[in-house]
């Protein structure tokens, strides 16, 4: 007996590490693709229900004050330093290659409202909002607030998540709107100070066009709908008490982080093309 | 509010109860940075417990780190296209977008992305065991948690900070190749050839300065938070939540003096 189980397991042995290899290497595929499955189902639920579901009334309101007001001011401060750090860089670039620096309030209004603005804001605002959404949506998993809403008979996605997608997709685009502000005014005041540039001559917006200022906001939308949905998922998918809220709230700061540098990537190449500067 | 002030002093109120707030975290963020340069004077660390967080910081959180490079990379081409199909300044391609990604952008995303992966995940996992009451079982046992469990932790987020970068900065500068030839024309030979007269090496040691004071800035931070946490499983989500916008902020305050002293 003992000896017909050596030779049958001996010659298998190797051939079952294979299929072990080829199983993770599946599963790491397959973990991929449930993944983005899992997070297009939370989008076309979340979707659906901001069409057709049952609002609590007042709950937008509360999820835009805890994600609009909330960060304001952390997203000012930081909005404040973005500009003046970029204005500064700008300039030293400048410097090294043509001594004429009054286009660089031009080029500056150019880039911060093109670009910079949506995708460098956007970062602090998911570090903030993403990690946010999913402590909270992740506490309420682990203590099983949301199966109890499930036993009434009410989707989570409707209750939890569309508030917050709403809020974030139009707080969002405000709070990087009112930071965007700051940041060019912080600008002009470190080209003032650093380069001797009037604010005159720094406020030059013939280099901007509608194009820009099209793709800047459709960046905030993006980024905002983006932070939300994936913190959402992440925090419902909370399991395993505070270690779990702990790790979903890492994995939605990254994620959302990462959604960004995705959607950042894909909408300046496709405002190249669709909106030329 | 507390009990007993009137609502017009609701505002002052809650403008000096958030001053105080952010006086105490820096407090205490300052006592325990003292702590932690006290405690890694003499060389004394758990050795076990800092090459596994080195694992595990460094090796895990390189793919995404390495992801966010190459797309930086290749970002910065795409916004310097403007300017260099109008102008026809191929032969400035290479230089802005190599010294931007050195400078500024590259040392800057990665390390909000290392502070949302390794930041969160450590703040997490301390604030757990502060929670569970781990870190009094540890005091119990005469171990200091500090020495034990901060000291390693923080040591390895700023040495594997500053080699991600390194790594990151030639991920972006391929990054930036494959854009530059792909969307641009600009033949990768070319590219680089316009860079490499103009690039000093002042330039990627600054990026490399700004990492390391980055990794200080999440380092303390992640620790510090996560050892004051307090109330449960929604207590480490609220702790996470502070630890990283605090970080976040920090890294910006950091890049900001770091820019005007470094140039």
């Amino acid at each position: 007996m003992s000896t017909t189980t050596a030779e049958n397991t001996a010659p298998e042995t190797p051939e079952r590490d294979d299929e072990d290899l080829e199983d993770i290497e599946d599963s790491l595929l397959e973990f991929y693709a449930r993944e983005l499955k899992d997070l297009g189902g939370v989008f076309v639920r979340t979707l659906y229900y901001c069409v057709n579901g049952t609002r609590e009334k007042g709950d937008v309101a509360v999820q835009m004050f805890a994600i609009g007001n909330g960060s304001l001011f952390f997203m000012t401060i930081t909005m404040a330093f973005i500009g003046a750090i970029v204005a500064y860089q700008m300039g030293l670039q400048t410097q090294k290659i043509i001594p004429d620096m009054s286009l660089l309030g031009a080029g500056f209004l150019k880039l911060q409202v093109r670009d910079l603005i949506a995708s460098v804001g956007a970062m602090p605002l998911a570090t903030r909002v993403g990690a946010g959404i999913a402590a909270e949506i992740g506490s309420m998993v682990v203590t099983e607030q949301t199966d109890a809403l499930r036993m009434s008979a009410a989707d989570p996605v409707d209750f939890l998540v569309v508030p917050r997608f709403l809020a974030a997709v139009v707080m969002g685009t405000v709070v990087l709107c009112i930071g965007g502000a700051v940041s060019i005014f912080a600008g002009m005041t470190v080209a003032l100070v650093s380069f001797d540039i009037n604010p005159n001559t720094f406020f030059n917006f013939s280099m901007l066009t509608w194009g820009d200022v099209t793709l800047g906001l459709l960046k905030m939308v993006t980024y905002g709908g983006t932070i939300a949905i994936v913190s959402s998922q992440r925090g419902l998918r909370t399991f395993g008490g505070s270690e779990g809220v702990g790790l979903a709230t890492t994995e939605a700061v990254v994620g959302s982080l990462f959604g960004i540098i995705i959607w950042q990537f894909l909408l300046s190449a496709i405002g190249y093309v669709l909106l030329p500067p | 509010m507390s009990n007993g002030t009137s609502a017009s002093l609701a505002i002052p109120e809650r403008m000096g109860a958030a001053l105080l707030d952010i006086a105490t975290q820096v407090g205490g963020i300052t006592i325990m940075a003292g702590q932690i340069a006290r405690r890694a004077a003499p060389w004394r660390i758990d050795r076990y417990e800092f090459t596994r967080n080195m694992y595990r910081m460094g090796v895990k959180s390189l793919p995404i780190l390495a992801a966010t490079a190459f797309f930086v990379g290749a970002i910065m081409v795409i916004q310097a296209a403007p300017v260099v199909v109008q102008y026809n300044a191929r032969n400035f391609l290479g230089w802005s977008a190599i010294y931007t990604t050195f400078r500024e952008i590259g040392p800057l995303l990665m390390a909000l992305m290392f502070n949302g992966r390794v930041g969160a995940n450590n703040t997490a996992e301390l604030g757990t065991m502060a929670v569970t009451e781990q870190l009094d079982a540890l005091r119990a046992l005469a171990i200091d948690p500090i020495t034990y469990l901060v000291v390693p932790r923080a040591i390895s987020i700023v040495i594997i900070l500053t080699c991600l970068v390194v790594i990151g900065d030639f991920l972006a500068i391929l990054g930036a190749i494959g854009m530059a030839w792909f969307m641009l024309d600009v033949h990768w030979l070319f590219f680089i050839n316009s860079a490499l007269p103009r690039l000093e090496l002042w330039d990627f040691l600054v990026g490399i300065i700004k990492a390391f004071l980055y990794g200080i800035m999440i380092a303390l931070n992640s620790c510090y938070f996560g050892l004051s946490t307090t109330g449960g499983a929604p207590g480490v989500g609220r702790a996470v939540n502070r630890s990283v916008v605090a970080a976040a902020s920090g890294v910006f305050i950091a890049d900001y003096m770091s820019t005007f002293i470094l140039d």
